[in-house]
This record gives structure tokens, sequence and C-alpha cells, in this order.
């Protein structure tokens, strides 16, 4: 307990020296998305599947404290009531048993763990990755391909692409089919909720949905190789209408991913700067799940990343 | 299963007392614990097989485009290898026998034709990963045939080692006679052999006949 | 000739590999000057190297893991440091290719050659006295298996200063460790070295499951074993059963990377995942292979400091053998995220949540043990103490990631990495070094100092919980792990908080060492002349400090569960040891150099098959056979300890302990 407080204390501390060095860094940064520089994760979700799964974690650790620090107490209270010192306290030398005791010390877990596992079941089910977000705008469908080391995400209802930038629109779900180019990674934007893996040859189905405007922080959350650091990526949520404006804008403009455009960007190479691509060949996300684009070349033995851009 | 005169493990000269509480009377005899301990050997090696056969099912399909099972079995080359190797565990059985009725020449008789057709159930299988390997079905072409190679081959890797110590023990039995410490060699040594017809067994019903079903 | 080893496998233009490969080569040279000098090389080969004695394969399993301890912990400290330095503009002092092989290190060596060595090194010691007999089922394999696992950690250390290590993480996963995306030898040492250590561990597994369920003093039932020995059971048929999994795993992958295989390729059909299941189906279990034990330790030293009988001996039994069981059941939670859907995902997550059950009530069995008993805070019970804290909430940590669409958000982060430090730090280091104070007397016939004993545990304690509650904050925060680079500078504060704790658990190992040395100059003071320094329940306290090589010089014989504890007392009420028994000579098993010679050529063979020398490789193992074929042709087995010497040490024995219960019986 006295730990507890301590680190309460630091935290305090900490969160108030933290708050002055976010306005500092803010002020410094010239990146176009400004805000949302300090990261919280899905302590400050922006979507529906992270403020659930947000909630579930409150409410687990909950419950679980409500048995977890009356044991710490008792523990305390135990080890120094029947201190050897203490002669007031009985000793007992030969009590090593008690049904009624047994009884509660299996039941408390066991009908801790009863409850957990149903919250585990029904949760589990509500929010697996795969299925659908209930709204009442139709999902807008973005397919992710995890190369070395940089996020590729392809629009195929709105014909472009871009690279390590992710923009939606807001209040509506994405629908997204995930897989990767060379190794395993992890698509995960933390504000948004659930990660899921990028595996080669397979895809994998994600539904997420920001419900607020801004920036948010996305990155890998599975370790890939020497240019693993660098596979940040910003996703902007815009209002639905700026979406269809901005997507309307950017088609035809710059380069067109093609097979050429593709093989140039499964380069290795790490913290890419934001491109995106007026056009992409047509279903080349199934050519990459089959594998019929060109492999990444394998990256050199002492590959070393370009330092990363100023005010991240 | 033990005697007075029974060595017992690791130098344990006290033999017992009255109260023994639910049954235990000390420390067993060698000729208890050596078996026992190989047993448990034998059985983790069986997780290393189940590992390897968990791996053949869930890759038995991923042929890559190149060929299956069924194409490349030849289930009358498999039944003699198989006979083969169930007839060696039989012979080895009974020059156990042999060795318990410390009859010298039998043992070596039967342990050598233990060997004899270990070694005709080795170059069978030697045979067929040659033929396989020349028809442009190596390993190195699909997970399938990875997985196939590696658990048959594994299984012929332990036929290989067997057959090494084999040779050594119909040495040892040779120069040292048919003294306590090697008679508990070659049981383990048997029950080494009779595990791998079993894991032989698994293999031959697993890949080659539901392999090379219609 | 020598395969792919050329001059460039030394790092002469990497300072920081070639720095430490000096230093290490340097103290492995003073240290070697060191023994020649004082001529202690007969002393140590005859003693320690060749024994098949149990309790000496116990403290060179224990001095091994202690060593590869302090490597960890530099590759953990060189983490803190560079995620301390490498925020904003910043790359920090180490670039990726060195900081992902130091994290691959780190992990790597604290479980296999730290964590798993020393929970083996307890159970080599203190099973065997507990059992009240002489030594394990095979003391010569008992041997063997330590060299074997010396051998591994050997390769490791080597990969330091010729070649690389992995960069993959310390499990390896493909397809980043295949060929096509990790050609160099990184990942080749860390399939050999776990491949070499990991027969070695599968053989101690059988020697303890036979010496355990075979090899009891006359009278111990399975229901009068004491639980630590319950546990080692538990952990040592887990082992039988997890490891060669684990062989077969990395096997497929040294397939692949050698000969072209397609277990886990992305091309061939190949299928990575089937090696995530794979390899956690023994992963998952092997972490219980460490902390059963250590919750053995607990049972042992809450139950003597506080004076009383372990409540609920059956009880805990239970949950022991529920949780080895449970163990198999649960492997997928730690990759909810690989999209197997929600109904795999819950049944996994359900499973891991019930082990939480028998687990807890444990706690409450050491909590009522406590109850109605006379505490005494010695530094063990320090460590018990602090570990019922701790590893309560890394618990509470792990059924929150049990909880799948939580790991959703938390899977392969610092939260992640706090929940199994927690436990493993709270469970299975803190019963170490509970276990290594109880039981040092035990070994060495002195304690240790006290004082320096509790500033080593509130380092730890303190470190610890400094160096890993920010870890969960920035993972609720979306900190991933194996991060070379920051790229959120609000983190900073966290992360130099967490440095500090590493840097107070690093002088808490420096304390440890420093009270080592001091309790050994100081000796004289703090000698353990009765053998039951502690006031012990279970048999090992019968012998003296330290017990004559055969244990016990007749095997005691065991009415009901605590058997010293009862005798000792009914010797104290009546004032008068037991009749003295009927002495015989013993025999004993001989020593023999196998273990170290094996272990050569393994490593022989390790190293060639690393570089693809094939010719060396072939030699080592050629070299390996003729070994057993040597050692499986000698006539002597055992020696005789001569009835003079038993009846000599027994009535030593004998002699002290009337004096020391003699007094005990006048204080009553």
């Amino acid at each position: 307990m006295f730990v507890d407080s301590l680190s309460g204390r630091v935290t305090g501390l900490v969160k108030t020296l933290g708050k002055v060095q976010r306005r500092m860094i803010c002020a410094a940064s010239a990146s176009v998305f400004a805000s949302g520089c300090a990261q919280r994760g899905i302590l400050d979700p922006v979507g529906p599947v992270a403020s659930a799964e947000k909630t579930i974690l409150i409410n687990s650790t909950a419950i679980m404290l409500a048995i977890i620090i009356p044991t710490m107490i008792a523990t305390a209270a135990f080890a120094f009531w029947f201190r050897r010192g203490n002669t007031k306290a009985k000793y007992r030398p030969d009590w090593e048993y008690s049904g009624a005791i047994e009884l509660v010390v299996w039941s408390i877990p066991a009908l801790t763990i009863m409850l957990l596992g149903g919250i585990a079941w029904i949760s589990s089910h509500d929010l697996d990755p795969g299925k659908p977000l209930k709204s009442s705008k139709p999902a807008i469908h973005v397919q992710v391909v995890s190369l070395d080391w940089k996020w590729l995400f392809i629009y195929p209802d709105q014909g472009i692409a871009t690279v390590n930038q992710l923009v939606i629109p807001q209040g509506t779900p994405v629908s997204f089919d995930l897989t990767s180019a060379t190794v395993w990674n992890s698509f995960f934007v933390p504000q948004m909720g659930s990660m899921i893996y990028t595996m080669p040859r397979m895809t994998t189905h994600l539904n997420l949905q920001a419900d607020k405007p801004g920036a948010f922080q996305g990155l890998s959350a599975h370790f890939s190789g020497d240019g693993f650091p660098g596979m940040q990526f910003k996703v902007q949520s815009l209002p639905a209408d700026q979406f269809a404006m901005w997507a309307q804008g950017e088609r035809g403009q710059g380069g067109a991913l093609d097979a050429k455009a593709y093989a140039e960007l499964s380069k290795p190479s790490s913290y890419v700067k934001p491109i995106t691509y007026g056009a992409v060949v047509p279903n080349l996300y199934e050519a990459i799940v089959a594998g019929r684009q060109p492999q990444n070349p394998v990256p050199p033995p002492l590959h070393n990343p370009p330092a990363p851009p100023a005010g991240v | 299963m033990s005697t007075v005169n029974e060595a017992p493990a690791v130098g344990l000269t006290h033999h017992g007392s009255e109260d023994t509480g639910l049954g235990n009377r000390g420390p067993q005899s060698k000729s208890i614990v050596v078996p026992y301990g190989f047993w448990l050997f034998v059985l983790s090696d069986m997780v290393l097989f189940s590992a390897l056969f968990a791996t053949y099912a869930s890759l038995v399909h991923a042929t890559d485009g190149g060929p299956a099972g069924h194409q490349l079995f030849h289930r009358s080359l498999v039944a003699v290898e198989t006979g083969a190797l169930l007839a060696s565990s039989f012979v080895c059985g009974l020059a156990v026998i042999a060795a318990k009725q410390k009859n010298m020449l039998w043992t070596q008789v039967l342990l050598f034709a233990t060997g004899l057709l270990g070694f005709v159930f080795l170059a069978i299988e030697i045979y067929e990963f040659r033929s396989m390997i020349a028809e442009g079905a190596p390993p190195q072409r699909s997970a399938f045939l990875s997985s196939f190679f590696t658990l048959v081959g594994c299984h012929g890797a332990h036929v290989t080692a067997g057959l090494l110590w084999l040779g050594t023990m119909m040495a040892q039995i040779w120069t040292k006679g048919f003294q306590p410490h090697v008679g508990r060699r070659l049981l383990c040594f048997s029950i080494f052999w009779h595990a791998l017809d079993i894991i032989w067994v698994a293999i031959f019903t697993i890949v080659y006949l539901i392999g090379t079903l219609p | 000739m020598f395969g792919r080893l050329t001059w460039d496998a030394i790092p002469f233009n990497q300072p920081i590999p070639l720095i430490t490969s000096l230093v290490v080569l340097m103290a492995l040279a003073v240290t070697a000057i060191w023994i020649t000098r004082n001529g202690w090389w007969g002393y140590l080969w005859n003693e320690y190297f060749t024994s098949t004695d149990h309790k000496k394969i116990g403290i060179m399993y224990v001095v091994l893991a202690l060593l590869m301890l302090v490597r960890g912990f530099a590759d953990a400290i060189m983490m803190r440091a560079q995620q301390s330095l490498a925020i904003g503009n910043s790359q920090g002092y180490l670039p990726p290719e060195h900081y992902n092989q130091i994290f691959s290190a780190h992990g790597t060596i604290m479980i296999f050659f730290m964590a798993m060595p020393i929970i083996i090194g307890f159970m080599n010691f203190v099973v065997p006295l507990q059992l009240g007999v002489r030594d394990v089922a095979f003391p010569t394999l008992n041997n063997v298996s330590f060299w074997l696992s010396a051998s591994g950690a050997l390769l490791i250390n080597v990969s330091l200063f010729v070649g690389e290590f992995a960069r993959t993480g310390w499990l390896a996963f493909p397809p980043l460790s295949e060929k096509a995306f990790s050609p160099g030898v990184g990942v080749d040492y860390y399939l050999v070295a776990l491949q070499i250590s990991g027969v070695g561990t599968t053989l101690t597994a059988v020697n303890f499951v036979t010496t355990i369920l075979k090899i009891r003093a006359p009278g111990m039932s399975y229901l009068r074993m004491p639980v630590f020995c319950w546990t080692s059971l538990a952990s040592s048929l887990l082992m039988l059963a997890a490891f060669p999994v684990l062989t077969a795993t990395l096997a497929m992958l040294m397939l692949d990377r050698y000969l072209g295989f397609h277990f886990f390729t992305n091309d061939g059909g190949g299928n990575s995942m089937l090696y995530m299941n794979l390899i956690w189906v023994w992963g998952h279990p092997e972490v219980y292979i460490l902390v059963l034990p250590a919750f053995g330790i607990y049972s042992e030293v809450v139950s003597t400091f506080s004076g009383k009988p372990l409540f609920g001996y059956r009880s805990m039994i239970f949950a022991t053998l529920a949780i080895c069981i449970l163990s198999f059941t649960v492997w997928l939670h730690h990759f909810f995220t690989m999209g197997a859907g929600a109904d795999v995902n819950a049944v996994f997550g359900i499973a891991s949540m019930l082990i939480g059950i028998p687990t807890g009530v444990k706690i409450y069995n050491w909590l009522f043990t406590m109850y109605g008993g006379r505490v005494r805070f010695t530094v063990p019970m320090h460590y018990a103490i602090g570990f019922m804290f701790t590893f309560v909430i890394g618990g509470l940590t792990g059924i929150l990631l049990a909880m799948p669409p939580v790991d959703f958000v938390v899977h392969n982060s610092l939260f992640l990495v706090a929940h199994f430090h927690q436990v493993i730090i709270g469970g299975v280091v803190f019963a170490v070094m509970a276990g290594y104070t109880y039981w040092f007397p035990k070994a060495f016939g002195f304690t240790l100092d006290e004082r320096l004993g509790k500033a080593v545990f509130w380092c730890w304690f303190i470190g610890f919980h400094l160096a890993f509650m920010p870890l969960y904050v920035l993972g609720l925060w979306g900190a991933t792990r194996r991060m070379q680079h920051i790229p959120d500078p609000t983190w900073a504060p966290y992360l130099d908080v967490a440095f500090v704790g590493a840097a107070i658990i690093g002088l808490g190992i420096v304390l440890t060492v420093v009270q080592l040395l001091y309790s050994i100059k100081t000796r004289d003071q703090r000698r353990d002349v009765t053998g039951d320094p502690w006031d012990g329940r279970t048999l090992e306290w019968l012998t003296l400090s330290p017990p004559p090589h055969y244990n016990f010089a007749v095997l005691p014989d065991v009415h009901g569960e605590e058997a010293y504890w009862t005798r000792k007392q009914t010797a104290i009420k009546q004032d008068q040891l037991i009749a003295e028994p009927n002495y015989q000579p013993i025999e004993m098993p001989l020593h023999s150099p196998t273990g170290v010679i094996v272990a050569f050529f393994a490593s022989v063979c390790g190293f060639a098959i690393i570089w693809y020398i094939w010719w060396l490789a072939i030699l080592g193992l050629v070299g390996a056979f003729a070994v057993f074929v040597w050692y499986a042709w000698r006539d002597e087995h055992e020696h005789v300890i001569p009835l003079e010497e038993v009846i000599a040490n027994a009535r030593e024995r004998r002699r002290i302990r009337k004096e020391h219960l003699h007094n005990l019986s006048q204080s009553v």
C-alpha cells in the first residue's frame, strides 16, 4: 500500500512534467497533423471498439482489485499480528486445516473467474475483430499490406493507395483486409482499439471506427526486423464529406501504384514519409496475398534505417 | 519384482521398516528403476513424434501444386518394410528371452537377426526416399513433402541410432557376459526397439494407408 | 575448410561487442590464473566437475545461473538505457541490429540459462535430501544434463565474440527467423544452443520423475512428501511432456534453414502459424515449469518461518497438479490477435483464467499458514511476503491479458512485458533468492549475512516496482515492445523511472556478490553447527551442514507428514535421540568425466553446425558417441564408503544433535 501511494505521487508529478513537455513538443512540431502529440492509447479511445475494450479493462480490474486488495491487507495483517514478538497472538502450532476456510478459498477465485469468464465469452463475441460494426452508414474498405518497414493502404473502392498514412471518414465503420508482403506484423491504432496480425499468404479481417475527428498514432505491434521502430503511421479521421473530397482529389494525382512502383516500394526502407498513389493496378492486394508480386528482396544483414524525421 | 539380493538403486542399504505408511518400502531396486526411467524417456520421445504427427496432419494438403501422397507412396514396398520391422521386433523379443537364459550363442544370433531385419527396413526406406527425390519430390518441394520426410525420416534416424546401439550391445554382451547392468541395458534397448515399432504402426496408418485411400 | 567462418565474424569494427568480449575474456583469464595459482584445478575437477553428487551438481547449476544472470541483466540495463536515450530525434547508442540482438539474448538467456538452471539446481540439491535418500535415480546422467546446459550457455556467449546472435526475439518466430529474412548465423546459434541444452533438460526430467516416484525413504508415501518435492514432480512432468515439442519445433526450423525445407516458409506451402502454435504449446508449460518449484520453495519457507505446518497440504497438492494439467490447455492466449475467431479465443481465454483458481488457493493457503503462527522475518520470509504482494498483481494483469478484447489492445505491449516480469521476478526470482538464503547453510555450513540480505531484498523489491510499474502505464498508452526508438517524448519520464528501477536491481545484484564475499570472509561468526539453523520441518535439516556425500548414514524411517518435525519434537520431549541404528558400509556412484567430455564434443559439434564446418560436426558427433561407448564399458560403477567412516560421521552427528536438542528441550 505504501508503494502504491508513493507511485501515485510520482505519477502525479510526472503527469505535470508530461503536460509541460507535451506543450513544448507540440509547439515545436512542424507536422501537418499537429494535434494528439501525446499518445494515451486505449485510455483515450476515439471509437466504439476502443471504448468497449477500455470499459472491459477497467471493470475487470475493479472486480479483481476487490478481491486482491483485501488479500493484500490480510497478508500484511496476519504477518504483523502473528509476528513472533507478539505475545498477544495465539500460537496454534498444529492448526493446518479447516474445511470451512478451504471452501471459501476455493470459492472466491472460482466465483470471480466464473464472472470474468462470462464477460470473456460475451465480449469475445461482441468484439470479434472480423465482425462488421453495426452502423447506418456503409463501411468503407481498406486493404492493408505490411511491408519492410512501412504500411501500404489500398482503397479499392476509391482507386487510390497511401503509404504510412491512413485517412478515414469519421463515424463510419472501416472494414480492413490485412496481409503482409514479407514477415508478420501487427496493425495497431491504439486509440481505435483492437489490433490484428498481418501474415504473408493469409488475410486477416478487422473492423474499426473513429467517432471523433483528429489524428491518431498507428504502429506495428509485432517485431519485424531492423526497420521495425520506423513502422509508425498516422491515421487521420476526417468528416465524411471531407474524406470524400480528399479521395476524389487524390485520384489521378501523383504516381500510379503499378507493378514497377510496387517493386520499388518493396525495397527495404524505414521511417518512410507518407506517399499517396492516385491510381492502383486492379487486384493488387489479391496478387500480394497469392504471392504473385515480387517478393521483398532479402534485406542486407546490417541494414541501417535512416534517422527519423524531426518532430515526430 | 525386487529380490533381497537385487542391487538397490544408488547405494541404498536400508531394507525398509515395519511401519511403512501407505505402502512405500523405501527406494526401489535398479531392476525397477532403470526400465522405469527409460520408459519415461520413451514417452518423451513419443511426445516428439506427436509434434511431428501434428505437423504432418496440418501440412498434408500443402503440396504447393506438387505431388501428393497417393501419387508417391507404394503400398507394396511399405508392406515389406513393415513386415521387416515387425519381424525384427519379434526376433528381438526372442533375443531377450535367450539372454535371460544366458545363452550366448542364441542371444547373439537373434540380436544379429534383429539388426539385419532392421537394416532391411532402413534400406527400403532409403530406396523410397531416393526414388521420391529422383521423381521430383524432394523435401524441399513443398511443405507436405518436408513434413513427410521429417516424420518418416525421424523414425528412420531413431532406427539408425538403435542399430548403432544394437551393435554396441552385441559387443558388450560378448565381452562382458550377462552381468546385471548389461541385462538392464538390453532390456532398455528392447523397450526402445518395440517403441519404434509402435510409432511405425502409427506412421504406416496415418501416412501410408490414409494417404493412399482411393 | 572452415565453412562460412571467416575473420569477419569477429566484431573488430563494433565497439560494444568487441569491448564486452575483451572484458569477458580477461575475466576468464584472471579467474583461470587465480585458480591455477591456488592449485584448485584438481579439487574442482574431482569434487565438482566430475561429481555425480546431486548436491554438487545443484551448486554448479546455481553458479551457472548466477553468472548468466549477470549477462542477462547487462542486456537489460543496456535496453533500459537505450529506451531512455533514443527519444525524438535521438537514435540512442544502439543501432537496431545491436538492440535487436540484445533483447533477443536477454530473453533467451534469462529463461533458458538463468531461470531453468537455477530452478533445476535447487531441485537437484534439495529433493533427494527431502526425500530422505542418497541421490537421484541416475547420478551420472544428472552430471551429463548439467554439462549439456553449460554447453548451450557457452555457445550463446560465444556468439558475442564470433558472429552475431539472433535478431528475432527469444522465440525466433518465422518468417523473420527463416533464412530469407535472417541469413546470418544468429538464429543458428540460438537453435543449436537450445537443442543441446534441451536434451539436458529432458534427461533431468526423466531423472527427477523417476526419483520422486520410485526412490524415497521408507514410509514416505506420496502424501507424506514435502510440498517442494510435489512441485518438483509436477515441474518435471511438465518438462518431460513439453520439451520434446520444443525439440521438434526447433528441429523443423533448422531443417528449413539448413536444408531448404518448407515447414514455416512463406513459399512452398509453409505455414508460419504452425510454428506459433507449436512453440507456445511448449512455451506456456515452460513458465509453469519455472513457477511451480518456486511455489514449492515458498511453501517450505512460509511454513518454517511461521512455525506451523503448511495449511491445506492436500489442497496444495491438488492445486499443483491442477495447474500442471491446465498449463497444457491455454497456449493460444499468446496469440489471440492471430484471428482464430471468437469461439476459439473465448475458450482459451476462459481456460487461462481457470488457472487463476488453483493459484489463488495457494496464496490463501500460505496466508493461513501464517495465521496462528509465530512469524520470523528472516530474509527468506521477506521474499515470501514480498512475493505475496507482488505476484497477485501479476496474476491480476494476467487475467486481464486472458480476456481477448483486452488483449487486443495490450498484446505485445509494455503492459505484457510488465506482466510477465512481474510474475517471473515476483514469483520465480524472489523464490530463488529466498531458497538461496534458506538452503545456503545446508550447502556450505554457514549462513549468509542477514543485514546485507535484507538490503538485497529491498533493492529487488523497490527496483522491480520502479522498473516495471511505469511500463504498465506505457503499455496502456500504446507502447509496444522491442522498440529501439521511442516515438513519443512524453513517455520519457516513465522510461527514466524504469531505468532507475533497473539500476536499483543492479545494485541488488552487486550487493548479492558483496554479501557472498563478506559472508565467506566472516563465516566463522555464523557457522551452522547443528545442521538445523532455521528450526526446519523437512528431512534435509536432519543432516549436518554440509551433509556427507551419502546424505544419511541410515535412511530415516518416515512416520507421517513432516517427517523431521515430528521426529524432532519427540526427541525434544523425551530428551533423547532415537536408538542408534544398524550401520552398514555404503555404496555410492563413482565420479565420471563423461558429462564434461560429452559436452565438449557437443559444443564442438554445435559450433561446427552453426558455421557449416561439416567435417568438424561429424567429428564432434563421433566423439560424443565414442564417449558413451567408453563410459558404457566401465566395470566399476560404485565405490564403497567404509563402515568406520560411516559410523564416525554418524556418531559425530548424533553427539552434536543430542546437545542441540537437549538445549531445546531445556528451553521449552
